[in-house]
This record gives C-alpha cells, sequence and structure tokens, in this order.
C-alpha cells in the first residue's frame, strides 16, 4: 500500500521546480547557441537543429548551420552536462563527509585528473583521446586513494577529510605545475593553464555522447543510493544501525565521483565552486532528502553551468574569459554566505 | 528477543578492549550496563548490536549469529542510539524519525501505511508528535535525545541498544526516558552512568571492569559496597529496604 508518495514532502513542489528549471536551461542553451563572437538569431539557431535532426529542410546557410551544430550546440550541451556532473559529485560528497564543504575540487580529486590529463598531454604518456580519459581517471584515483590515505579512509572525521583534501589539492597542483614549467615550451605551457582553468573550446560531439553516458548512470546508481545516502545525516556508525551496507555504499559513490570528475576534466578542465554552491543552493529549494536532492542538482547545476559559459563568452569583448575564473566569481561570495552562516552559534 | 554473547574478545592494535565477555539477556528485559569510563561500555555495545565485530567469539540475536545476519535484516530487528548523534543538515524532527524505516524500505519504495503509522506511533511514543515539524537545529539536548529515540522506534525493533541516553539532561529528563526505555515492550540494554538510575530502572546490571565482566544480576546483588570500592574507587553506603531488590547508593565525601 503506498500512501501517495510522501507526505508533507511537497512532491508537487519538487515536480513544478524540476519543470521550470528544465524550460531554463532549454532557453539558456538556445542562447548559450545564440551567441558567440557571431551572433545568430534564434529562429536560425531552432531551424539549423531541426535541419540537423531532419525534421525541417529550412534553407539555412551551411556556415551558420554548421556553427549551430558542430561548434555552439555540443558545447552547450557539455557545459549543461558538466554542470550536473559536478554538482551531483558534489552532493554526493557533502553527504558521505557530512561537511558542507566537500566537493571534488577542495578534496583534490580534480586536481589529481588534472595532473593526469596533463602527464598525458605534456609528457606524452599514452597516446589519442582515450587516454587523456584514462590519465585524468588515475590522476582522480590517485588524489583519492591519498585523501583515503591521509584522512584513515574518510573515517577520521569530516574535518581531517577536508584537511586531507586541501594537503592532496596542493599536491597535485605543484606537481602540474612542475611537469609544465619543466617539460613544457611556452605555449604548451600557456595552453595548458587555460585549459586547467576550465574552457569548454575544444569539445565536440564525442564528448558530448561520452559524458552523457557518464552522467546518466552515476545519476541513476545516485537517486537508487539515495535512501542510503539520507541515512548518513548522523554519522557512519548510525547509517550501519540503519540497515545500510556502510563500506560498499561509500566504496561505490567515491567510485562514481572520480569517474564523473575525471571524465569532465579530461574534457572541459577542473571547473572549481560548481560542486559547492549547486547541491546549498538545491537544498534551500527541495530539502536536504536525497532523492529529491539529486535530480535538483543536475538541473541547477546545468543551468548553472550554460549560463556561466554564457557570462564567460560575453563578459570581455573579443576574449573568453575561463569558466572557472567565471564559477569562481560567483561561488567565491556563496562561500562566503555558508562560512558566515555556518558559524558558530553563540 | 533474546541477546546472548559467547566470549566476545575485541580491541585495536596490541590493547584489549573487551575480554571475554559472556552474558545473556531474556527477552523483554531492560539490561544496565555500567562501569568506569573507559571500561569498554560503549564497545560492548557496539559489538552486541552488531557494529562492530568481534576478535572472537559471537552474539546470538533470537537464536541466529548476527554475523550471519545481512546488515539490512538485522536493522529490521535491532536498533541502536547513539549518544548526542548531530549534524549539520537542516533536517525536521520528522525526517529523522523517518531514516527510522531506511531498513524497511527498499531503494525506489513509497512511503506505505506501516512506514506513516510507526513514524506517527514512535513520535506519539516520545512526546514529539507536536513538535514534529520544528527543525533539528532548535532542538535542546533532551529534545534531541527523545528524537533519536524515536527514530529506533520507528524501526520497530524487538532489541534496542542505548548508549548513555540520559548524557547531558536534567533529572526529570533522565528519568522520562529511562522510565520510557523500561516500559517499552523490547529488549533493551542500556549503558548507563548513574549508578542510582541503573538501580533505579534495570531488571538486571552488568558490571564492566577494564572490559571484563565483574559482576551480573539484579541491582541488589550487584551493586555492594565492595564493588563500588573496588571497580568505581568511590566509598559508599548502600541501603537496601526488606523484599526490594532495587538498593539506593549515597557517595561519600571522603
Amino acid at each position: 500500500m503506498t500512501v501517495a508518495d510522501e507526505p508533507e514532502s511537497g512532491a508537487g513542489r519538487l515536480a513544478l521546480f524540476l519543470g521550470l528549471s528544465l524550460i531554463v536551461m532549454v532557453f539558456a542553451v538556445a542562447v548559450a547557441t545564440a551567441i558567440g563572437d557571431y551572433n545568430i538569431g534564434l529562429k536560425t539557431v531552432f531551424l539549423s537543429i531541426t535541419n540537423e535532426l531532419g525534421l525541417t529542410g529550412a534553407d539555412i546557410a551551411p556556415i551558420e548551420q554548421s556553427v549551430v551544430w558542430n561548434l555552439r550546440l555540443s558545447r552547450a550541451l557539455v557545459a549543461a552536462l558538466a554542470g550536473a556532473g559536478l554538482a551531483i559529485c558534489g552532493a554526493i560528497l557533502q553527504a558521505l563527509l557530512r561537511n558542507a564543504l566537500a566537493e571534488p575540487f577542495v578534496l583534490g580529486v580534480s586536481a589529481g585528473a588534472s595532473t593526469g590529463a596533463v602527464c598525458v598531454i605534456v609528457l606524452g604518456v599514452g597516446a589519442g583521446g582515450l587516454s587523456l580519459s584514462l590519465g585524468a581517471f588515475a590522476g582522480a584515483f590517485a588524489a583519492f586513494a591519498l585523501v583515503a590515505l591521509l584522512s584513515n579512509g574518510a573515517t577520521s572525521g569530516p574535518n581531517h577529510t577536508i584537511l586531507a583534501g586541501v594537503a592532496a589539492s596542493q599536491l597535485f597542483n605543484a606537481l602540474t605545475s612542475y611537469i609544465v614549467t619543466t617539460s613544457g615550451n611556452a605555449q604548451q605551457a600557456r595552453d595548458v593553464m587555460f585549459w586547467l582553468l576550465g574552457s569548454f573550446g575544444g569539445v565536440r560531439w564525442p564528448d558530448f555522447q561520452l559524458l552523457l553516458i557518464v552522467v546518466c548512470l552515476s545519476l541513476t546508481i545516485c537517486i537508487l543510493m539515495a535512501r542510503s545516502l539520507d541515512a548518513f545525516t548522523f554519522g557512519d556508525e548510525d547509517a550501519a544501525s540503519l540497515g545500510v551496507p556502510v563500506g560498499r555504499i561509500r566504496l561505490m559513490l567515491f567510485a562514481v565521483t572520480a569517474l564523473m570528475t575525471a571524465t569532465i576534466v579530461s574534457m572541459v578542465g577542473a571547473i572549481g565552486f560548481v560542486g559547492l554552491v549547486v547541491p546549498h543552493a538545491a537544498r534551500y529549494v527541495v530539502g536536504p532528502m536525497h532523492l529529491r536532492l539529486m535530480p535538483a542538482c543536475a538541473v541547477v547545476g546545468a543551468v548553472f553551468m550554460v549560463v556561466a559559459d554564457i557570462v564567460s563568452r560575453v563578459i570581455a569583448t573579443q576574449q573568453t574569459v575561463p569558466i572557472g575564473v567565471v564559477t569562481a566569481l560567483v561561488g567565491v561570495p556563496f562561500f562566503a554566505i555558508i562560512l558566515y552562516r555556518a558559524r558558530p552559534q553563540v | 528477543m533474546s541477546v546472548v554473547a559467547q566470549n566476545l574478545h575485541w580491541g585495536v592494535r596490541r590493547k584489549t578492549i573487551v575480554s571475554d565477555v559472556s552474558l545473556t539477556v531474556a527477552p523483554g528485559e531492560t539490561l544496565g550496563l555500567i562501569g568506569p569510563n573507559g571500561s569498554g561500555k560503549s564497545s560492548l555495545l557496539r559489538l552486541l548490536a552488531g557494529l562492530r565485530k568481534p576478535l572472537s567469539g559471537r552474539v546470538d540475536i533470537n537464536g541466529r549469529d548476527i554475523a550471519r545476519v545481512p546488515r539490512r535484516a538485522l536493522s529490521q530487528q535491532v536498533a541502536f542510539v547513539q549518544q548526542n548523534a548531530a549534524t549539520d543538515t537542516n533536517v525536521s524532527v520528522r525526517d529523522v524519525v523517518r531514516l527510522g524505516r531506511t531498513p524497511h524500505r527498499s531503494a525506489l519504495s513509497g512511503w506505505s501505511e506501516a512506514d506513516e503509522a510507526a513514524v506517527v506511533a514512535a513520535l506519539d511514543c516520545v512526546d514529539m508528535t507536536a513538535r514534529r515539524a520544528q527543525a533539528w537545529q532548535t532542538l535542546s539536548g533532551g529534545e534531541r535525545q527523545r528524537v533519536h529515540i524515536a527514530r529506533a522506534l520507528a524501526q520497530t525493533p524487538q532489541v534496542m541498544f542505548l548508549d548513555e541516553p540520559t548524557n547531558h539532561l536534567d533529572i526529570h529528563h533522565q528519568i522520562e526516558i529511562l522510565r520510557m526505555v523500561r516500559d517499552l515492550d523490547l529488549t533493551s540494554i542500556v549503558a548507563l552512568h548513574d549508578l542510582n538510575l541503573a538501580a533505579m530502572f534495570c531488571n538486571r546490571i552488568v558490571v564492566l571492569d577494564a572490559g571484563s565482566l565483574r559482576a551480573c544480576g539484579t541491582p541488589d546483588a550487584v551493586l555492594t559496597k565492595d564493588m563500588l570500592r573496588d571497580v568505581f574507587r568511590v566509598a559508599a553506603d548502600v541501603s537496601t529496604r526488606p523484599g526490594d531488590a532495587r538498593p539506593h547508593i549515597r557517595f561519600r565525601a571522603a
């Protein structure tokens, strides 16, 4: 017997919120596709897309259609997926580590993935697109392993784990800088540094397909494990006493986080603060329970990143500001608000 | 449901924390676990509840070795109330109590009538129904403790373990909570610091000293002057009345 979903929970409110967010996202993606060095009208954008999908045969200049489809739409959709993925990672880590500041960037996972990717690019370890992702993946896992080692398998308390993450983050950033400055030439160094701050410049459809699979798979796993994540509210032992197989869930979700972070970093660089900001914002709207929080994080993260990408392209004329700069400019004030709200109550 | 422990050993590295403890708790009984700081009360409680694996020995709950029962199945029968479990998450009283239904729900199952009934009954039992919508962060220490107990009750357990549930509570709430635990129709094992409270509310008391079981029996059999001196290192008078198994302890200042 099922009583209409969950009482006093506002399932309708969630549906409304998700619906509105999706509409905003479609609009944001359309705007992101229309604007650029060379603006294209929304109508042309729409017709270009329907042409490519084989729904219409409208007469659009091939160059415009190509720009819309091959460059901008793929870019906007990868941005949306990256935002969704990073937000989900943040929500997972905040729940498992019970720390409001946890996210892949703070925990050094992004830094590890960057180091792995830079090893492939600059040192030429391996070859081809796959090895870049693999490098990032190996780096992300190395960072996770280091954090786990320093924090006793993340069982030494939330603060300890964050400290371990800060140490890992410093170490891997230093390694990245060392590799770039000693092995790369000036142009390579500039490219890598730009990429490290995040850039959607080079992404194409194959990136979208890979990321779509990874993010959808991860979101599904998170939704299936949402109840278990809720049980971590009062800590690991409490979760265990509620029947959650703590070790298995933890390992599985850390692996999901590493996989998503590595995939995203290998495509668009290390983008900070999305994983931090979005889960907190989403919690204000849909509450702390993860069955609702996870989808909300995904759509809010997607909208946030697409908008950040638009801002990064229009904020300075003739220049694209690295996406990490934009997310940090929004993220840092939010970070300050969290710190202010989390201060000890007297 | 009965709880039977046989020769439990546990420790970290070379330090032994629980040493060769065997005990039997009858169905419906309220067992008090007392001992000085660091005597292994909390560790023993966690071994009995299956939250830690003993280095050797076994625990049977209702005749089944808990090492062989899956975590979730065990949690449908056994609840554990930690001391001072805290969170930074902005959850409501109701959210917390609802967590107690976790072992009874699959990943995507809806909220059933049984779930709702268990939560309503649990909130009612600790007298928090009127405050179910209140935020956890705004509760006092005693209210938080009651909500934790409600969450454990929402698990509809047959055995409940409580680790110093009266810590930081005023005397009214200490008595309130223990009376409630005693009157519940389930087997409960309670670690306690206050010896008089243990005497007042427990059917039997187990005394732990440096990880070993020192005494086990009814309050008047266990709480003796000699035991208090040897284990707790205090001088005290123990007054008993004929026909009453519940002694009163009066500590001496010098």
